[in-house]
């Protein structure tokens, strides 16, 4: 097993469905009574975020404990992070801890692997920067298999500001790796230089062969920076209207990473529809996350 | 103190070996009496190396490098001469901030520190700073620049090329279009994308040198653009010269050899403004060098303080120290061209600062600023190892060809057996 998760291009086909299979072991543990294994007890997790996140934080904290370990949650407001500490000192005091993992989410791309080499316990990337999210992209992978039944050969859009979003950059990477064919949507100012899928920036015309459609959330704040003139305008090319999910084969879901921009990038009769999985990726992030840990804080699957 | 030295079988440029009479702080014809004899046998010697774009971070962060240790680590690196870049705190924009540099290089006596001022006050590319004052100062400056920031406003830049005719300055761009490198952390292209790390587009450099050969052509001034990145660059400067433009060139050390694939490690070492850029970059860039559309290697010594690089990438300073290996790695790139060598990184350079007494031949009558390397030896570069007050080298473990065993200033040696002479 692979002993940091910093980019989903850690994960080879094995190990990625490995991961995915003990998901599906831990969500059917939360079907049970006691919803707790004792895997990891007297292993310590330190949840390091020096980004607002409470989603994330708390998925990754309800991961942990349902495993048992001992959880600490060191975040940027009311620490010593915020006094600008930096982040090789923080390391060298989570060291000192005995934190058998890291979680961490930072603002700055490659802060993970930063991390990784001040500490010896595992480091979890929570999102870094516009870098990479690959628990979120593990997630995605489990609820597309859940709900399709397979990964191999799907065909998934993701569409949106790829430009700025980890959550594109881990997806491309997991699920290029376990066979999906993914096609990235967006206009051409929000689509990066070589990034590694095919492109489009023609969203009615990729609707109809797509068999996942995922949304990104869309910042209004680039209209400041130009990449589109209006949220209006952005909503009509690239929004996911109930117009536009008619489109859709009768099979396909539609799943966003949140929190969503009703409205801008998704309608709200999209969202709250059954094709939408929105609400499911919630509870499979935990399955997900307490699959990384239990296999990379050496548990045996 | 010793001033008369026979430096015994160097090899001048790769000719067959000689011997150099050393008197008074010139190269004299024959043996002076009571010489020290420096036994060269099998080492080249070159002029005194001269670079154009040197850091030395003081007056304002002293923690990273002094005039005096920058200074040491130019005379370990070969060189003579070095120009001493405009971002101090405070900014080297009054004729007595260029003045203090002046003087403290004086005291430190390593070699010729020559200041360059900058173009506007404070860096701030709005007002151009007292440029005249600065030029008539004791330090005579000829060369300005904002490096570290590019004098973007394009009617500021006109003034500057045309004010500094006056007394035959020249302006040294670093050319980056700021708002096409808002928020850049690295090359914009493939390896950008897959580390999320924003783009620093090879237009934004383009643009710019393209914007002010012409700007330079229009005025009938002297360019000099830094650190030149881009294979796009090289024909925009390519053009501009077949053309006549009295523009120069310069490429660092590290945009010869490395390339953006080495960011994937997000250890900032390797961030650097401009970044380093793609294997074909690297390699227009040597062909540039050699054909001489790129006039000079200049070092680009950056220095910085630990915390400013033991960090996340975004938040580490950009910059590399260069001094100490400049040579080497253009011996790795160049190969034992000499004659080439010597052009590019002492005659040139020194000819375009307008440094007299640097960059000339090694024969009787000049002045004896010079360099003995041992083109054989093979030395792994260790940070700890440096001269240089700061230890942000790209190079750490890698072998690199070329040891440079003594340099003299002025007919003294800064350097001998390797070890710097004070
Ligand atoms: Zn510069």
């Amino acid at each position: 097993m692979i002993k940091h998760l910093l980019s989903a291009a850690d994960l080879d086909a094995d190990t990625a469905t490995l991961i995915l299979d003990t998901a599906g072991e831990m969500a059917a543990l939360a079907e049970r009574e006691v919803k707790k294994l004792p895997t990891l007890r007297g292993r310590t997790v330190v949840n390091l975020f020096y980004e607002d996140s409470t989603r994330t934080r708390i998925s990754f904290e309800a991961a942990a404990k349902r495993l048992s370990a001992d959880v600490i949650n060191f975040s940027a407001k009311g620490s010593s992070v915020s006094k600008g500490e930096s982040l090789k000192d923080t390391a060298l005091t989570l060291q000192a801890m005995g934190a058998d993992a890291v979680v961490i989410r930072h603002p700055a791309s490659g802060a993970p692997d930063r991390l990784s080499s001040w500490v010896d316990g595992s480091v979890i990337n929570a999102g870094d920067g516009t870098h990479e999210h690959p628990t979120q992209a593990l997630l995605d992978a489990y609820t597309m298999r859940s709900r399709l039944g397979k990964l191999d050969g799907l065909n998934v859009a993701i569409v949106g500001d790829v430009l700025h979003s980890r959550v594109a950059r881990s997806n491309v990477l997991l699920l290029t790796t376990l066979g999906a064919k993914v096609t990235l949507v967006g206009p051409p100012t929000l689509i990066p230089l070589s990034p590694g899928a095919a492109v489009s920036y023609d969203l009615d015309s990729v609707l109809p062969g797509a068999d996942v459609v995922m949304m990104l959330r869309v910042q209004t704040e680039r209209m400041q920076d130009s990449y589109f003139p209006s949220a209006r305008e952005y909503s009509r090319r690239y929004g996911l209207d109930a117009a536009r999910m008619r489109r859709l084969p009768e099979h396909a879901i539609v799943m966003h990473p949140g929190p969503m921009n009703r409205g801008m990038e998704i309608a709200p009769e999209v969202a709250d529809s059954k094709r939408s999985t929105i609400v499911e990726q919630v509870a499979n992030g935990v399955s997900a996350r307490m699959a990384v840990l239990y296999l990379l804080l050496g548990g045996k699957a | 103190m010793t001033s008369s030295y026979v430096i015994r079988g160097a090899s001048i440029l790769g000719a067959s070996p000689a011997d150099l009479f050393v008197s008074d702080g010139v190269l004299v014809d024959s043996a002076p009496s009571n010489a020290e004899v420096v036994e060269a046998d099998g080492l080249v010697a070159l002029p005194g190396l001269v670079d154009l774009h040197t850091h030395l971070r003081e007056p304002g962060r002293e923690d990273a490098e002094t005039v005096e240790t920058g200074s040491r680590a130019a005379a370990m690196g070969g060189y003579t001469a070095v120009c001493a870049m405009a971002n101090t705190s405070p900014v080297a924009d009054t004729a007595g901030v260029v003045e203090q540099v002046w003087r403290l290089g004086r005291e430190a006596g390593l070699v010729d520190v020559q200041p360059i001022g900058a173009v506007t006050v404070g860096l701030a590319g709005k007002q151009l700073a007292e440029l005249g004052a600065m030029a008539a100062s004791a330090a005579s400056v000829r060369i300005f620049s904002d490096d570290g920031s590019c004098v973007a406003d394009p009617r500021l830049m006109r003034r500057a090329l045309e004010y500094v005719k006056a007394f035959d300055g020249i302006i040294a761009q670093h050319a980056e279009e700021p708002r096409l490198t808002e928020g850049a952390q690295m090359h914009e292209g493939e390896v950008s994308t897959r580390l999320g790390l924003t783009g620093w587009p090879a237009v934004a450099e383009e643009a710019i040198i393209a914007r002010d050969v012409l700007l330079a052509e229009h005025v009938g001034s002297r360019l000099h653009v830094c650190h030149v990145s881009t294979a796009g660059s090289v024909e925009v400067l390519r053009q501009a010269k077949a053309r006549g433009v009295r523009v120069t060139a310069e490429v660092t050390p590290h945009h010869l050899l490395l390339t953006d694939e080495l960011a994937a490690s997000y250890d900032p070492v390797f961030k650097v403004n401009p970044p380093l850029r793609t294997a074909k970059d690297v390699e227009a860039l040597r062909a540039a060098l050699i054909e001489g559309v790129i006039d000079i290697v200049a070092t680009d010594h950056a220095p910085h303080a630990v915390e400013d690089k033991e960090c996340e990438w975004a938040y580490a300073r950009p910059g590399m120290v260069g001094l100490e290996t400049a040579l080497p790695v253009v011996l790795s790139v160049l190969g034992e061209q000499w004659d080439l060598i010597a052009d590019r990184m002492s005659r040139t350079p020194a000819r375009i600062a307008g440094l007299s007494s640097h960059g000339l031949s090694l024969r009787p009558g000049e002045p004896a600023n010079l360099t003995l390397v041992d083109p054989a030896a093979r030395r792994v570069v260790d940070p700890s190892g440096l001269t240089s007050k700061s230890r942000n080298t790209p190079y750490a473990g890698t072998t690199l060809p070329g040891r440079i065993v003594a340099t003299f200033l002025r007919g003294e040696p800064t350097v001998l057996d390797g070890k710097a002479q004070k």
